[in-house]
């Protein structure tokens, strides 16, 4: 009995003796120098530029900069289920926007008495709705500590409890897909209500300070910053870590052959968990970070429409590659960003032509692109 | 004295000097024998006196100011009187009373039947029981039925309080039979005052009858409520049901294309508003080809240009057609504008019938479900008697099996989706005449309509009936508990719940493909 359970050995391909590093030493300084560009010449360019320069780094620049930072993470962590292991999630956004709300709930909370009500402890949309205390599971809501936690928490054992009934009964493919756009539809209606204590529609804003730094000085602005580079930097290490491992090839597996995998003695389940719930965990970290930079969460951030973006991000940069995401994150925002203000009406017909066209004749995104023009180069 | 009242009973010039400048006493004196008398041609004169815009000078024939313009009070005649040398005729808190109730007996005897309606839904709201020989006259006078109806309640309501017991009796005995909101509240107020025994308990016993009357016309209409909402959801997921069913493609332009028939539907409503209003009555009857076709078409060239070719990549067919979606949601707004476009019912559709006292089903509704029962014949009769039915059905359990046999499934694919599209036309067709008609439409539908077609299990119509209507009905069962917002989400809830249990909803698909999604 035990000899037929017990997984049988996956003999793969030894691909090369031992990979020295993650990656070749040039890939790994030009990820290096990237990097101590935005947390080092970033920062010099925001406080010690003049204003009046062409090379200062205005606070729209930098706050902008920050957002795409944060959905980069977000597209990586999308990636690692999507792109890694063949799972479409349409509601990554939900995870990234109950990070959000753990922090928001902090931030609300450090407000204190510079509100418009001026209480000290209740947020005004509470003093607005005349409830006398906050609810039950606002408690402890005062410590930047437990609201971190709970930023990688909260949308981690969501998606634990939601993965391991899925996955348990088998749901694939576009049922999947469509089965975490419905939790996130809910998700969003629930959050609307004024009632269920997160703000309503207008969700939390008018932040002041995070552990008692001002979030309108520079320097609070400019750590938040390099922070978000750090955990982009951090997310993309730890996950090249995990895709050239012998776990990333058994969830690459997955993603090419489910059922063959199965009848090799592997539990997909298991892999498809772990890889679900530490995606759902980054988006809640990524959360975290955006709100105190942008200042405002509500419930707008779970809308389907907003999950389903995430997805053509990773699928401009490429998927199944750990830069892709990041590339097309970085891409798809700008041009929204500059698109929306200055043509907004020809913002969506770009959106809806990217997704048709990267599905039709790109589908391994600019990365792949680049890749193929490279192979037939030399 | 008596002589004096039937001086003033008629509306002339003295009655009319006491209007303006006899003492309050005077003036209560005249109205209440202008409407003891029932003068109707007085009412425009207590109407102004009432509203502040009965004007005397110190001599000359009062007037009244309408609109700016001075006109006599007796002739109705226009004025040559400034206003800036009369003065407006004062009355006291006691007169305005008078006034309002006075008014209200005399619209009773109005020609109009929109009028009398409103007064005898005055006198039942006043429930004061001096006007039940009001109330008796006009009801034996009364031949609208509307007014009669509620005349005979404001009877029953008034005789409440009527000394003869047996009065009484009677007055329970008639409000029991026309149960609505306002005689519970009635009987239950004469219930805390009354002393006679007998008619204490028939009095709570009529309260209960019509407590349980009010319910079971609240219940009814949840029913209605929920098969309504059913009826909605049924149109707006069928064409996605076969799409989905044949190809195991997600359309997420399907909510574009329910809006493309709208859009239909008031392009048609326009051009009949312009070139034929008298027929505008039948617009909807040529809007059902042209919201078909209108849906048809775009779907066709959606199946052309974006599902062909992605096919057996499902993932990709969703991107792709959300992509699709935003496309068409730009093109609408780029050619109709942002805002919302008005489609009217017609006529016929507005207005409803009361089908239990105080219930009443809208005819729109009422259309609808007959539209959306008629859809699904349609549907039905084509997939199961017809040649193309035939295809499709094959083509849906075994696709390679089907072709091997020459079945044409390029051809029979973009014929479904064409249809499946057209149906979704004729769903926008429908919500157009019960909602706002604007370039999001679609958006609201995507999730509801999903959640129809996983329920309800692919490739089979019962299934998606059966999870059209016990979603709207779970979903309206709900909202007076929970609300509606809470409504939905415990139902999307039990549905996410419902699919780990049997991940290919009600009626499982049999054949070969079962697996492939």
């Amino acid at each position: 009995m035990n000899a037929l359970t017990a997984p049988m050995p996956l003999s793969l391909p030894a691909a090369s003796p031992k990979p020295p590093r993650l990656w070749p030493r040039r890939t790994w300084a030009a990820l290096l120098c990237g990097y101590a560009a935005l947390v080092v010449l970033v920062p010099i360019l925001h406080l010690a530029v003049p204003a009046g320069s062409a090379l200062h780094v205005s606070d729209y620049t930098l706050a902008l900069a920050g957002k795409i930072l944060c959905y980069a993470t977000v597209a990586l962590a999308m990636d690692l289920v999507w792109g890694y292991t063949g799972i479409l999630s349409l509601g990554h956004g939900l995870f990234f926007a109950l990070g959000g709300y753990a922090m928001g709930m902090y931030l609300m909370r450090a407000i204190g008495k510079d509100s418009v009500y001026g209480d000290p402890d209740l947020p005004d949309f509470m003093v607005f709705l005349d409830w006398k205390k906050v609810p039950w599971y606002w408690a402890g809501t005062g410590s930047f500590a437990q609201q971190a936690a709970l930023s990688v928490l909260a949308p981690a054992l969501l998606a634990f409890v939601f993965g391991f009934f899925a996955f348990r009964s088998r749901i694939r493919g576009v049922y999947f897909s469509i089965i975490t756009q419905a939790l996130t539809y809910a998700f969003m209606l629930l959050f609307f209500r004024n009632q269920t204590g997160f703000g309503g529609n207008n969700g939390f804003t008018d932040f002041k300070r995070i552990l008692g730094f001002p979030l309108a000085s520079p320097g609070t602005r400019v750590v938040l910053f390099a922070l978000s580079a750090t955990l982009l930097m951090g997310a993309l290490v730890a996950a090249r870590a995990l895709v050239t491992s012998k776990l990333g090839r058994v969830l690459t597996a997955i993603r090419d052959a489910e059922d063959r995998l199965r009848f090799c003695g592997y539990d997909p389940i298991r892999f498809k968990l772990f890889v679900w719930t530490l995606s759902a965990a980054l988006c809640g970290l990524a959360g975290a970070l955006y709100v105190p930079q942008v200042g405002i969460i509500n419930p707008g951030e779970m809308s389907p429409a907003n999950s389903i973006e995430i997805a053509i991000w990773v699928a401009v940069g490429g998927r199944g590659t750990l830069l892709g995401p990041v590339i097309g994150a970085v891409l798809v925002n700008g041009a929204k960003s500059w698109l929306t203000a200055a043509f907004p009406e020809l913002w969506l017909v770009l959106l809806g032509l990217s997704f048709i066209a990267v599905t039709r004749w790109l589908p391994g995104g600019l990365v792949g692109l680049w890749r193929r023009t490279a192979r037939r180069a030399p | 004295m008596i002589a004096l009242l039937a001086a003033l009973a008629v509306l002339d010039a003295a009655t009319l000097e006491t209007l303006a400048r006899g003492e309050s006493a005077e003036k209560t004196r005249a109205v209440s024998a202008l409407v003891a008398a029932g003068e109707v041609r007085a009412a425009p004169v207590l109407r102004a006196l009432l509203e502040g815009r009965l004007y005397a000078g110190e001599t000359g024939p009062p007037v009244i100011e309408e609109g700016g313009a001075l006109r006599d009070a007796l002739t109705g005649a226009a004025s040559a009187a400034a206003i800036e040398e009369l003065e407006k005729v004062a009355i006291n808190n006691r007169l305005r009373l008078l006034l309002q109730r006075g008014l209200g007996l005399l619209a009773l005897k109005s020609a109009a039947p929109a009028d009398r309606l409103q007064a005898a839904r005055g006198l039942l709201e006043d429930g004061d029981p001096d006007n039940l020989p009001t109330v008796e006259s006009a009801l034996s006078r009364e031949t609208d039925p509307a007014v009669r109806e509620v005349l005979s309640i404001a009877q029953a309501v008034l005789a409440l309080g009527h000394p003869d017991p047996v009065r009484r009796l009677a007055a329970i005995r008639q409000l029991e039979s026309a149960p609505g909101a306002s005689s519970k509240r009635q009987l239950q107020q004469r219930a805390l005052v009354e002393r006679d025994p007998a008619v204490l308990a028939a009095l709570q016993r009529a309260a209960a009858s019509v407590d349980g009357a009010l319910r079971r016309a609240e219940l009814v209409g949840l029913l209605f409520g929920g098969l309504s909402l059913g009826s909605i959801l049924l149109l707006s997921a069928l064409g996605l049901a076969i799409t989905f069913g044949l190809m195991g493609v997600i359309n997420m332009a399907h909510g574009e294309l329910l809006m493309v028939g709208a859009y239909a539907a008031w392009a048609v409503q326009w051009a009949f508003r312009k070139g034929a209003p008298g027929a505008f009555g039948w617009y909807l009857l040529a809007a059902v080809p042209a919201s078909f076709l209108a849906a048809a078409l775009v779907g066709v060239l959606l199946e052309v240009t974006v599902v062909r070719k992605l096919y057996g990549r499902p993932l990709e067919t969703l991107l792709a057609t959300w992509g699709a979606s935003l496309l068409l949601i730009q093109a609408v707004r780029s050619l109709f504008g942002a805002q919302n476009v008005e489609v009217s019912n017609p006529a016929w559709m507005s207005g409803g019938i009361t089908v239990l006292p105080g219930l009443v089903l809208p005819w729109n509704r009422i259309a609808i479900l007959l539209f959306a029962g008629a859809v699904l014949l349609l549907v039905h009769t084509l997939l199961t008697r017809t040649r193309l039915g035939l295809l499709v059905r094959a083509v849906t359990q075994d696709r390679q099996r089907a072709a091997g046999l020459g079945v044409p499934t390029p051809r029979i694919d973009l014929l479904a989706f064409a249809l499946g599209s057209g149906i979704a036309g004729l769903g926008g067709l429908a919500l157009s005449q019960i909602g706002n008609v604007g370039p999001e439409l679609g958006q609201g539908f995507i999730v509801d309509s999903f959640m129809v077609v996983v329920l309800g299990g692919v490739g089979q119509l019962a299934g998606t009936v059966i999870a059209a209507a016990g979603l709207g009905l779970v979903n309206k069962l709900l909202e007076p508990t929970a609300g509606a917002v809470m409504a939905k989400i415990v139902v999307l809830v039990f549905v996410i719940l419902f699919i780990q249990r049997r991940p290919q909803g009600f009626f499982a698909q049999r054949g070969r493909a079962v697996d492939e999604t």
